[in-house]
């Protein structure tokens, strides 16, 4: 109960901070100031925009289905939220520590499909269902090339527990149960000889144990911006076209969930996107001889410091994938449903297979 | 089409990505000048047309561009120069002008350029409201009390208050100087009259004799 309330008030923190700095990026980016007026450099911008929702109106359309309709913001924001369940943050703090978690993951992304339906269908309005039928189109068919960057790491990890991997990809490895006499040789490769398994840092983290999965991760990162409706793939919603797609019809405290459900699921992606490519609560520092960078950067699991180190390395760098996020989304035009077909069925799905079987193949170099 | 498209441009997978990645870092140079930024310049300044990097947006209430000091903006009108001529007010092509003049009974001064000032302004509204800034009023202002001013920012929650009052009489003086001019009008005409009748008389009685 406590992970949970202390789980939604860091993830409405770290929303209201990704709305902030979604505005303020993208003035920059475009060359103007953003929110200045609300607090010192306007970051109270987005607590405000909260207020402002909470304080409106319900509506719900006369000829929507009342029930799918008041039922959908729920169920998106249920289903992302369920999926932080699973996240490890620190190396002894994980909410759930299920032996299945990447499975219960790929299920939970999938969750939110459901709830994009109901908001759409449910509000009775042609620019809604139209949005969520791109959306339920895209999500399903980015979830394959997503799912196979997904199964290559596991297949090199060996395991679908989150904590497990996360344990793998730094010096930390022989600390957990099971992994006690595992070795970690540079780019996993028994052959060179070269054991990292203390050095730790970045030479531990998947993309650099299997370096092609760095290719994994650019489709898994590309992948999850579809999944989470963002753009270029923002066609679902698509202002110029569709209005706002699924959530045209809604308002006040409603589009403030979905808003919500929305980043946490932006969120959500990175933060996998983190634990299984770029080294969980791993540091990126090594150790190199006496300078044991590795060591005094990761603390002593367990204890304060080890909380603190976890916490922070794997936030930082969910918050410079939350950055590239905005930073793509204001570099980049929109793709046309064609060519975000293509780009799924076409390109990075066949490249996926390929990384797949190389990915075992490479396993069988590990051991 | 396709020839078309294929000719033109390079569509190989390398240079696509190349272009995709100079993209971003087009954007991200953009995203570190942010600490930079555009200064309100007056336009004589060598810097002013040179786009500096960084924001341009001048945040405007606090800060804004210069204007130059003969800005042709607000009227304003120096009471104490105007003749009262009503030439504005004729020339106004929306009508804005409203004067009312009353003559002066006594010598009321004259203006800074010497004019002999003959008229008081019981009413001299200008209603900004309507003003198209054409400045015609102002070139043919024979004293040049109308000017046009730098000022451009004068908003107001109630449309009343465009109209600018600019008279230096309160009604109750205007009134008071109608009455003054109206009681020396009837003097006037009392002692025309008077002289009549006695030149009358005089010639009744030269007749008579």
């Amino acid at each position: 109960m406590l992970a949970l309330i202390l789980c939604i008030v860091f993830l409405l923190l770290l929303v209201i901070v990704t709305a902030y700095a979604e505005r303020k990026v993208a003035a920059f980016i475009q060359d103007r100031v953003g929110p200045t007026e609300t607090g010192p450099h306007g970051i109270l911008q987005s607590v405000m925009d909260v207020v402002k929702l909470l304080q409106k109106e319900d509506i719900i359309p006369s000829a929507a289905d009342k029930r799918l309709f008041a039922l959908a913001p729920i169920v998106m924001f249920a289903a992302v939220l369920a999926g932080f369940a699973v996240i490890p943050i620190t190396p002894s703090a994980i909410a759930s520590g299920a032996y299945l978690g990447v499975f219960y993951l790929l299920a939970i992304i999938s969750l939110d499909v459901i709830g994009l339906l109901m908001a759409g269908w449910g509000s009775n309005n042609k620019y809604a269902v139209l949005g969520a039928m791109r959306s339920v189109g895209q999500i399903v068919s980015y979830e394959i090339p997503a799912g196979l960057a997904v199964l290559s790491v596991v297949m090199i990890c060996q395991s679908l527990d989150l904590q497990e991997i996360s344990f793998q990809q730094g010096i930390l490895m022989n600390q957990f149960a099971g992994l006690e006499n595992e070795v970690n040789y540079l780019f996993g490769l028994k052959a060179l000889d070269l054991d990292v398994t203390h050095v730790g840092g970045i030479t531990t983290w998947n993309i650099v144990r299997m370096p092609f999965l760095f290719i994994a991760f650019i489709i898994y990162f590309i992948s999850s911006l579809a999944e989470c409706n963002r753009a270029p793939f923002d066609i679902p919603e698509a202002e110029s076209e569709l209005v706002a797609g699924f959530h045209v019809e809604y308002s006040g405290f409603r589009f403030a969930a979905l808003f919500l459900a929305e980043y946490s699921m932006m969120v959500l992606v990175s933060l996998v996107a983190v634990v299984l490519f770029l080294g969980s609560w791993n540091t990126p520092l090594p150790n190199i001889g006496s300078v044991q960078l590795a060591t005094w950067t990761t603390g002593t699991p367990g204890a304060l410091t080890g909380h603190l180190w976890g916490a922070f390395w794997l936030l930082a760098k969910t918050v410079l994938l939350l950055y590239t996020q905005i930073w793509i989304r204001w570099t980049y035009p929109r793709l046309r449903v064609d060519q975000l077909m293509h780009l799924c069925w076409k390109v990075f799905t066949p490249i996926m297979l390929v990384l797949v079987l190389l990915a075992g193949l490479w396993r069988l170099w590990m051991i | 089409m396709k020839e078309y498209i294929s000719s033109r441009y390079n569509n190989s997978f390398f240079s696509v990505v190349g272009a995709l990645l100079k993209g971003m870092q087009l954007t991200l140079q953009h995203f570190f000048r942010a600490n930079k930024r555009r200064e309100p310049t007056y336009v004589s300044d060598p810097n002013y047309f040179k786009q500096p990097e960084g924001l341009v947006t001048l945040t405007y209430p606090y800060e804004s561009l210069p204007v130059p000091e003969v800005g042709r903006y607000r009227l304003h009108n120096e009471i104490d120069d105007c003749i009262v001529c009503d030439l504005c007010a004729k020339i106004c092509p929306v009508n804005c002008i409203e004067i009312e003049s009353i003559k002066a009974t006594e010598d009321i001064g004259i203006t800074s350029d010497g004019t002999k000032k003959r008229l008081h302004a019981a009413v001299f509204n200008i209603d900004l409201a309507k003003c198209c800034y054409c400045g015609l009023c102002t070139t043919v202002c024979p004293t040049d009390c109308l000017t046009m001013t730098k000022v451009y920012d004068f908003p107001e929650t109630d449309i009343k208050n465009m109209i600018y009052h600019f008279t230096d009489l309160s009604p109750e003086q205007a009134q008071e100087k109608r009455q003054k001019y109206e009681q020396q009008q009837a003097e006037i005409t009392e002692a025309k009259a008077a002289a009549l009748r006695a030149k009358q008389e005089a010639t009744r009685d030269k007749g008579n004799i």
